[in-house]
């Protein structure tokens, strides 16, 4: 089997999960910027953690085979702080220029705050200014309904944002139709508790799409579990979906997203 | 864009070998939650808004339509639709906190 991890925290976790990964069939790691667990003080905390995704945490995957993507921005967590997300926007732009920035993600809303969603429209007319993809992130829990429609509600507000080229991740059975049905891309996020189980997920595939959408672990330093992905494959076999089938939502569907920019190239390709 | 159709490969299974593959996970889910439920009988104090959003989804898993988990999830959200001012906390608790 092989698969790609679209969406990781992989400086919160330890090289025994990048060699699990990479035993376990995975060809690439993609690793949106998010919440440390703490907010930063200063845009210096940003600058420094944006050099770990661009240079450090590159050099760590590649020492287990595996080709290290990212995507940049302050997460909603941090942007209740509009001084600071705007010091830490201003940085990203020569960020971009690295050879594995993908695009800016993950962006979105947390509590649904009107600072929330100020900054998350600076960050979409910043990729949109910039060419790059954008990878969402909804709100957890109860938040997540009321969050996705406030999300593609600014995305079409925009009025110059591609919906192919923007995925909207964490989407749950109440919101993944709503992101498709607007062109999006739609990211199922595997976790323990807090979003959906390897089974939920296939129920998902099953009965809302299986066009336009990845899995993604989303591990991080909370509970979460690296192996979700290929756990979630091992949940298809069992139910008698074909092996083309489960390439292609494991791996064929994210290339596709994610080969729309010129830098998501992997070495087998 | 309208939305995709689902895969169109999807296996089709008897409800017995639906029910071969997932009975004892599920039977040890339901047994976790009512051991809950007891554990919260035996303890002191009123429901939270969690506790009564978790109370108030039991009767859904009875009903006919096979929308559930989304029905459920839509239970536990927050129903209102413009962004707040602030929030006093950056977590959320699962269910809604003005649910009835």
């Amino acid at each position: 089997m092989r698969y790609i991890e679209p969406h990781g925290h992989m400086v919160s976790r330890t090289t025994d999960d990048y060699q699990a990964m990479a035993l376990a069939g995975c060809k690439a790691i993609c690793e949106p910027a998010f919440w440390a667990g703490f907010d930063r003080k200063s845009a210096d905390g940003f600058h420094d953690y944006f050099c770990q995704l661009t240079q450090h945490e590159p050099r760590r995957a590649l020492k287990y085979g595996l080709p290290h993507f990212a995507w940049l921005c302050i997460n909603p967590k941090e942007s209740e702080d509009m001084g600071l997300a705007k010091e830490v926007m201003a940085l990203i732009p020569e960020f971009l220029k690295a050879p594995n920035v993908l695009g800016i993600g993950e962006i979105g809303l947390n509590k649904n705050t009107r600072n929330e969603l100020k900054i998350f429209e600076a960050h979409v007319d910043l990729a949109v200014q910039h060419n790059q993809m954008i990878l969402v992130h909804t709100p957890h829990l109860e938040d997540k309904r009321k969050g996705t429609r406030l999300i593609i509600d600014a995305l079409k507000a925009h009025g110059k944002v591609q919906p192919g080229r923007v995925i909207i991740d964490h989407v749950e059975e109440h919101t993944m139709a709503e992101a498709l049905d607007q062109g999006y891309w739609a990211g199922i996020t595997l976790y323990p508790e807090s979003k959906a189980s390897p089974q939920r997920a296939v129920d998902m595939i099953e009965t809302i799409s299986a066009q336009r959408v990845w899995l993604n672990s989303a591990c991080d330093w909370g509970h979460s579990d690296p192996l979700s992905v290929p756990k979630a494959a091992i949940e298809m076999r069992r139910r008698g979906h074909s092996s083309a089938a489960i390439d292609r939502l494991v791996y064929g569907n994210p290339l596709e997203f994610l080969s729309q920019s010129p830098k998501f190239i992997l070495p087998e390709a | 864009m309208s939305k995709p159709p689902s895969s169109s490969n999807t296996p089709s299974r008897s409800r017995d070998e639906v029910t071969d593959a997932h009975f004892m996970e599920t039977r040890a889910k339901l047994l976790d939650l009512a051991a809950f439920l007891d554990r919260l009988e035996r303890a002191v104090g009123a429901d939270d808004h969690r506790v009564r959003g978790l109370r108030a989804a039991l009767p859904i898993l009875l009903e006919k339509d096979p929308a559930r988990v989304a029905k459920i999830l839509n239970l536990w959200s927050d129903p209102t639709t413009a962004p707040i001012e602030k929030s006093d906390t950056k977590a959320a608790s699962g269910v809604w906190p003005k649910i009835k």
